[in-house]
């Protein structure tokens, strides 16, 4: 850079504190998006208690085996061989939480609930999010008669309440896994990625920067590729974090109403609450206020994380 | 052989249930190598649609493109899809309005440069971005190693002006279309972009279509200028002879409703009576007859002709601006 004249008559310790100065304010390189919005995470506490929150939960269910006091499917026969027919073991030695009425231990079923819970509710949203984004993708990009073919399968899937068709799915399968629970709740958020990104596709197939990119003769599967999925696919993000939350919810309303995975040695919160929890509510109501709270815990961890996100990655609070 | 030939150029756009619109109605118009030719005219004259009819860029439904765009012999309203494509950015680069959304946010500026370079050069990535760093350099914008490195929306709207005519011109384009380049920015900033793009106009010998509105951008650059009314050319003439000597009563006015540094104080500044829409078909008379001055009962009733004008250029009016006489 060219210096006005006058300063060439500064003493030199002047001069270099001016190179220090500029060197200081023109600092910077680039910043991508992703690093622009983990710093603006960073400052956000509702990020921080949700990330604490989910954080918590996934070193707790990595590590169940470790955290756990014991086997979730062990059963303590000495803790229910006095036990009438309406009443559960409390709280002993070695139990904190007491056990189910099968003996096993209580404590070590909700931890293990945390493993099942994530598992069910990221592999759902995954699922989801993969085969959304690459209806939404496609008929985004290529418009058309495939446009409006996949958009009307969206519209009919989106019209029915999602836990009515996630239930009706479960229905369709021959047999009850856990992962017949996962397909479901996976396909009930196919529709929700799709229109969302293809929503963006459009909205990106006419700007500038494609338009300018058109003008350059770039190739059609790189103006796809480059230009209109990276600028369509925050919304998508989001969207995905606070999936996570539903998805975890619409796995467990299904273990609830019973429609999950028959395996009475499965820990799963939404089981655990539907089985015990109701019917036990009356002279155990802990049964059903851990795995609930559990349920409700995790949800709001995702939430809380999503919704920041959303703020975080919207261009228009870029700096 | 003129380098860009447009022949009886016409869009019309047709929506379902509503009658077709002709946005180019009939432009021709030759631009030699080297040359800089200018489209003028209000918004909605039709000047963009032009540009992008001749990049074929205009969306596939909804509109008719006939007549030719020739370019080195080439009709390129007739090459495939994959053939222009390959021109693009290759032999035509173009630059747009907005410098901001003309430039994808997500990527580098760096990367948007080279993807011109590797698309149609071959380099490698490698290679590309050092050519790139020198292109920065070339078109002014300081520190081209760490602006390589920034997004768009860390550099100011000059600056992305700059990067978008580095990109333009990133494959040595033999022509260059610019599509109101300075119109986003401030009036200083528009200065400096348009003595850049003059200079590398000039240093690269490559010809410039400049489509404005700014009758001040056309006075600094243009050899020839072609003012677009409702779609048609209506008057063709050399900056000289367009300026000094304005014939078409819409040039004209044109011209005297810029303001001016030594008219007199309190004056009011002359304006065109009516708006770009309120206008006849251009077959049954002049478009511009219901907002003209001049008009004449022949000004009305069949399609006036674009006619050669004795000084050069062309001139489509029944009753012109009388030339004036030098005093």
């Amino acid at each position: 850079m060219t210096r006005p004249g006058g300063i060439t008559t500064l003493a030199d310790h002047k001069r270099r504190r001016i190179d220090e100065l500029t060197a200081r304010t023109s600092e910077g390189g680039g910043v991508s998006l992703i690093r622009d919005a983990g710093r603006r995470l960073l400052r956000d506490p509702a990020a921080i208690v949700g990330a604490v929150i989910i954080l918590l939960f996934l070193i707790i269910a990595i590590f169940a085996p470790l955290v756990a006091p014991h086997d979730p499917v062990q059963r303590f026969p000495e803790l229910t061989k006095d036990l009438t027919v309406d009443s559960v073991p409390g709280a002993s030695a070695g139990h904190p939480l007491g056990s189910d009425p099968l003996g096993r231990d209580f404590a070590s079923r909700m931890i293990y609930g945390a493993r099942q819970t994530l598992f069910v509710g990221v592999l759902a949203t995954l699922i989801g999010l993969l085969f959304g984004v690459l209806l939404g993708a496609i008929a985004g990009a290529v418009g058309g008669w495939v446009d409006v073919l996949i958009m009307r399968i969206t519209d009919v899937m989106l019209a029915l309440p999602s836990l009515l068709l996630a239930i009706t799915l479960v229905a369709l399968a021959s047999e009850s896994t856990q992962w017949t629970v996962i397909i479901a709740v996976a396909v009930v958020n196919v529709p929700i990625f799709a229109r969302l990104l293809r929503g963006s596709m459009l909205a990106q197939r006419e700007s500038d920067h494609v338009l300018a990119a058109r003008a350059l003769g770039v190739r059609r599967r790189h103006i796809v590729t480059r230009h209109m999925l990276p600028n369509s696919l925050t919304a998508v993000i989001v969207q995905a974090t606070l999936t996570f939350a539903v998805a975890i919810l619409d796995a467990a309303a299904l273990s609830f109403l019973g429609l999950g995975d028959p395996d009475i040695n499965r820990a799963e919160w939404g089981l655990m609450l539907g089985v015990d929890g109701v019917r036990y509510f009356e002279v155990r109501p802990e049964l059903a206020y851990f795995p609930a709270l559990a349920i409700i815990l995790v949800a709001l961890g995702f939430t809380l994380l999503g919704e920041s996100m959303r703020e975080a990655l919207d261009p228009k609070n870029r700096r | 052989m003129a380098l860009l030939d447009v022949r009886d150029l016409s869009v019309v756009f047709q929506r379902k249930g509503a009658t077709p619109f002709t946005a180019v109605d009939g432009v021709s118009f030759t631009v030699e190598p080297g040359q800089t030719v200018g489209l003028v005219g209000e918004s909605g004259c039709g000047k963009s649609v032009t540009s992008l009819a001749i990049m074929g860029l205009l969306p596939r439904r909804g509109n008719t493109v006939t007549g030719e765009v020739r370019f080195d012999d080439t009709d390129l309203l007739t090459l495939r899809p994959q053939e222009l494509r390959d021109r693009r950015g290759q032999d035509i680069g173009m630059i747009f309005q907005d410098p901001l959304s003309s430039l994808n946010p997500v990527i580098p500026l760096g990367l948007q440069v080279a993807e011109v370079l590797e698309r149609h050069q071959g380099r490698s990535r490698q290679t590309a971005l050092r050519e790139a760093g020198v292109l920065l350099d070339a078109v002014g914008i300081p520190d081209p190693a760490r602006r390589l490195k920034e997004f768009p929306h860390q550099l100011s709207g000059g600056m992305r002006q700059r990067a978008l005519i580095a990109i333009a011109l990133a494959c040595k384009p033999r022509l260059l279309i610019a599509d109101e380049p300075t119109t986003a920015l401030d009036v200083t900033i528009q200065a400096q972009i348009l003595t850049l793009l003059k200079d590398l106009v000039d240093q690269s010998g490559t010809a410039l279509v400049m489509i404005t509105h700014d009758l001040g951008v056309v006075a600094g650059l243009c050899d020839t200028v072609n003012v677009l009314y409702a779609g048609k050319v209506v008057e063709r003439a050399g900056r000289h002879d367009l300026f000094a000597d304005p014939r078409h009563p819409y040039t004209h006015g044109l011209l005297q409703s810029v303001p001016r540094l030594d008219a007199d104080r309190g004056g009011r500044l002359h304006q065109i009576r009516g708006s770009v829409s309120d206008n006849i078909p251009w077959s049954e008379g002049c478009a511009f007859a219901p907002r003209c001055d001049r008009v004449v009962d022949d000004c009305i009733g069949e399609t006036v002709p674009l006619e050669p004008a004795a000084r050069g250029g062309a001139l489509r009016c029944t009753n012109p601006v009388p030339q004036e006489v030098p005093a």
